[in-house]
């Protein structure tokens, strides 16, 4: 292995950027609490996001309780019914999945993976936070005002969100409004720092198509929100001003119970073209994420280079760049021009092409892949079958005459929920089994993660599944009780219960999960530092957790892109970004005389050649 | 929503091109040496903090169309009146301007390294844009005072809107200003401050083009 004398690659000039004024905290406040560590960040946003995501899990939980077992809880009534099914959706989409995939996810794994040493504006990436919690306590403060939380849907249409008939119409809408403001302030501050450090800080040679699929998708979701959560600031300072001042922007001319209010001339439909011009999109903020972590996951694990990586990089970019012009396929009941809903099914269609081609390329890099069956695996396949399933659904409802039936039916819940909640929430999970050893420096337990998955995989099946049916039946959604009705029989009420139960159980178990979480981070097993055996700059850190700066003295060079999984002639069966060419050769010969597990698996490869040479 | 998405299409059009050039014609899973690697790509060439600003003037552009693009749809609404344009906006429009103008002098003042000029520079155009601010109140109180409340009209809403999150545009931009200048007043040399003098320029130009803008639209309202 001395045979190597002149490797040019050894060599590695030092890094020709500035390198970056860290912020050195010396207290454990300004080491946990305030603190401008992207890392640290992360396990903040992390916590706050599972904490709030729990009670909106417990909500959903009463919810079924009462669509499973209509009349059996006196707690539960229509309105507070409201008011869980609207807090419910609101802290799962914005404040548990958006966060928890930017502000968590991102905010690790980038700098990680670009090779940066944090983000590139750590002070203001640290008021992100701040201001996100902020917000947090201002929606969960709206459960001790007069009146409670709003009950006016997730979608917040005026002009019911501000009339005295629904739930929450004085104080809780305002606070919603008021925090949904706050979070995008803070999302704004933390989504500057996303992008610019993707663009700027990368390490030398980590070009753009070096980057994994993970930092693509989290990139690519930033800048999506970041020019559509503008939307949703708009429509919600106007609709506080029309709650607080009395404007008109949103609220037409009407009577209201008995009463002529003073409102008048207002749009209502502005406010639904506003809302999905940021609501559509935002499936997407939490889908790309979703995407690149699956695409990492299935390569590590499969073993195999991911298949078509340009094209999952292009796929990325059209369904970022369609996902603005489908909004209004959310309105195709609000009656609008024929042609305009034409426009829109078709733009919506075609989003699907690249959705299918990045569902291909996942099938095809698993075909014949040297499959390990590790938990963050089997959550990546699950989140294959969820999301086609739901896919599937969303073609149909694409179509205005499929959709003006089912839309406000159980159908769109069973929907939704197989593609932007479920299979999301099934990534989320595989990337906390993946990445908990780096965070922790300790494994999950392998067994608690097996019984977590097949529970939480089967158990959504249980609970979605049936869903459809009660919408074909016409079971509306956001309904307190059903009452008696000509079009669903009785047994609609013996499925539901059925549901219920499933939900109950996928519910409860999450706190083996939990406890996973809590028991391995003193017990769990020693992970070392690459567990995976996986080639992005995270895996390669000197010490595991990675220290504030991430890389030691000096910031990695990079030779090769994020796949080279199986590389024929390879000693070992992943090569590592920052490994040069040269020292492959080396490497090889190690193993040649040193293991015969290498050396057996080069006999099957042919002559080895080093690539590159 | 057409002028929002006139906007959407060509910042996603612009950054499309830009990332599909980084992409196509590369062969990602060919390594390269380390000499090829000295010379990768390395960001824009650019500070990051102009980057980000960049990212965040597009972030507010964003909001400003999206606020544009709900006036055109609110304005066909029937109970629209003309908006009484209060007088002094033009004054006002006149003094942003000038700010800018001083802005851009400043600039130039640090370029050459001259630090009497950038102090006298600073101070004339943040003098200039508080005055700005004032006279934007001023024009709501006139509003008021003749009894255009915001309520009273979508029409009336909307200018105070618009003016509104203007005004809190230029008010953080002020904040910036503010640290710049007392940096200035203390005398440290102009090669610290000339990043945040430069910053402070564009956003004054790019503030100054959204007025006037802002404040078309608001000439511009049909009866
Ligand atoms: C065990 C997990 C979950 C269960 C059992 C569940 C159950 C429910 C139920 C019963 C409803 C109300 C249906 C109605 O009466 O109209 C609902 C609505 C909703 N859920 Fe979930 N859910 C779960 C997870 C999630 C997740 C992870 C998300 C994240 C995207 C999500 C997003 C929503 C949304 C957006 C609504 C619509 C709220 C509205 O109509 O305003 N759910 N869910
Ligand atoms: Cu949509």
């Amino acid at each position: 292995m001395t045979s190597i004398t002149h490797d040019e690659s050894a060599y590695v000039p030092p890094a020709e950027v500035e390198e970056p004024e860290l912020y050195h905290p010396k207290s454990f406040v300004g080491k946990y609490i305030w603190s401008q560590d992207a890392k640290v960040i992360a396990v903040q946003y992390a916590i706050t996001a599972i904490g709030v995501g729990l009670v909106a899990l417990v909500l959903s939980g009463i919810m079924r309780l009462q669509l499973g077992f209509p009349h059996a809880f006196s707690f539960i009534n229509p309105s507070n019914y409201l008011q869980f099914v609207t807090m419910h959706g609101m802290i799962m989409v914005i404040y548990l999945l958006t966060a928890l995939f930017l502000g968590g996810f991102g905010n690790y794994l980038i700098p990680l993976m670009v090779g940066a040493r944090d983000m590139v504006f750590p002070y203001v990436n640290m008021v992100s936070y701040w201001v996100y919690l902020f917000a947090v306590l201002l929606l969960m403060a709206s459960f001790f005002v007069p009146g409670g939380p709003t009950g006016s849907g997730w979608t917040l249409y005026p002009p019911q969100a501000i009339l005295p008939g629904t739930p929450g119409a004085n104080w809780g809408i305002v606070l919603m409004l008021v925090s949904l403001a706050f979070f995008i302030i803070g999302f704004t501050m933390g989504g500057l720092n996303y992008v610019v450090t993707v663009l700027q800080a990368r390490t030398r040679g980590m070009t753009m198509m070096r980057l994994p699929l993970t930092v693509w998708g989290i990139f690519m979701a930033t800048i999506l929100a970041l020019l559509a959560f503008p939307a949703l600031f708009v429509s919600a300072i106007m609709m506080t001003l029309d709650q607080t001042l009395g404007t008109s922007f949103f609220m037409p001319a009407l009577v209201s119970q008995g009463q002529h209010l003073n409102y008048n001339g207002g749009s209502p439909i502005l406010f639904q073209h506003l809302f999905w011009f940021f609501g559509h999109p935002e499936v997407y903020i939490v889908a790309l994420p979703a995407f690149g972590i699956v695409s990492d996951l299935i390569a590590v694990h499969a073993r195999k280079n991911i298949f078509g990586y340009r094209m999952m990089v292009w796929a990325i970019l059209a369904i970022g760049g369609l996902s603005f012009v489908v909004w209004a396929h959310h309105m195709y009941v609000s009656g609008m021009n024929p042609y305009f809903g034409f426009f829109f099914a078709t733009t919506t269609l075609i989003i699907a092409i690249p959705t299918a081609l990045k569902v291909y390329n996942w099938v095809l890099t698993l075909w014949r892949g040297n499959i390990h069956l590790t938990v963050p695996m089997l959550f990546a396949i699950g989140f294959v079958f969820t999301f086609i399933n739901g896919g599937l659904t969303g073609l149909f409802l694409g179509n205005v005459p499929v959709d003006i039936p089912l839309s406000g039916t159980m159908f769109v819940v069973a929907h939704f929920h197989m593609v932007m909640a479920v299979s999301p929430v099934l990534v989320v999970f595989g990337a906390i089994y993946h990445w908990y050893p780096k965070i922790t420096g300790r494994m999950l337990n392998d067994t608690l993660g097996k019984f977590h998955f097949w529970v939480t995989f089967l158990g959504t099946y249980a609970i979605y599944y049936p869903m459809h049916y009660l919408g074909f039946l016409g079971v509306p959604r956001r309904y307190y009780a059903m009452g008696t009705t000509v079009f669903v029989p009785e047994s609609a009420q013996s499925l539901n219960e059925a549901i219920t139960i499933a939900a109950l159980i996928v519910g409860a178990i999450q706190v083996v999960f939990l406890y996973n979480l809590i028991w391995s981070y003193f017990k769990g097993k020693p992970a070392g530092p690459n567990p995976w055996r996986a080639t992005t700059l995270e895996w390669q850190t000197p010490h595991t957790p990675p220290k504030h700066g991430n890389f030691g003295a000096t910031l990695p060079a990079v030779y090769r892109w994020a796949y080279d999984y199986s590389v024929p002639g390879a000693a070992e069966d992943f090569i590592p970004q920052n490994q040069p060419p040269g020292k492959k050769a080396k490497g090889l010969e190690q193993a040649l005389d040193a293991s015969d597990l290498g050396a057996q698996k080069l006999d099957g490869a042919g002559t080895p050649k080093p690539i590159g040479s | 929503m057409t002028y929002a998405l006139i906007f959407l299409s060509g910042l996603m059009a612009i950054v499309m091109w830009w990332l599909v050039r980084q992409t196509v014609n590369v062969k990602p899973w060919t390594e390269q040496r380390s000499v090829e690697i000295m010379q990768g790509d390395g960001g824009l060439s650019l500070p990051s903090v102009k980057v980000g600003l960049g990212v965040f003037l597009a972030v507010a552009t964003s909001l400003f169309a999206l606020l544009i693009s709900a006036y055109h749809m609110r304005m066909m609404g029937e109970d629209w009146t003309k908006l009484p344009v209060p007088r002094v906006l033009w004054l006002n429009s006149a003094v942003l301007i000038l700010a800018s103008v001083a802005m851009q002098r400043t600039r130039a003042a640090a370029r050459q390294g001259q630090l009497e000029r950038v102090k006298s520079g600073l101070i004339a155009s943040g003098v200039l844009s508080f005055s700005f601010l004032a006279g934007q109140l001023w024009a709501w109180q006139q509003m008021d005072a003749a009894g255009y409340f915001v309520a009273a009209n979508p029409a009336y809403a909307f200018f105070y809107l618009l003016t509104a999150v203007h005004g809190l545009h230029l008010l953080g931009g002020l904040w910036v200003w503010c640290k710049t200048t007392a940096k200035v007043l203390r005398g440290v040399e102009v090669g610290k401050v000339r990043l945040s003098v430069e910053l402070c320029t564009v956003y004054w130009h790019y503030l100054l083009v959204v007025w006037l803008v802002l404040f078309a639209v608001l000439l511009h309202t049909h009866t």
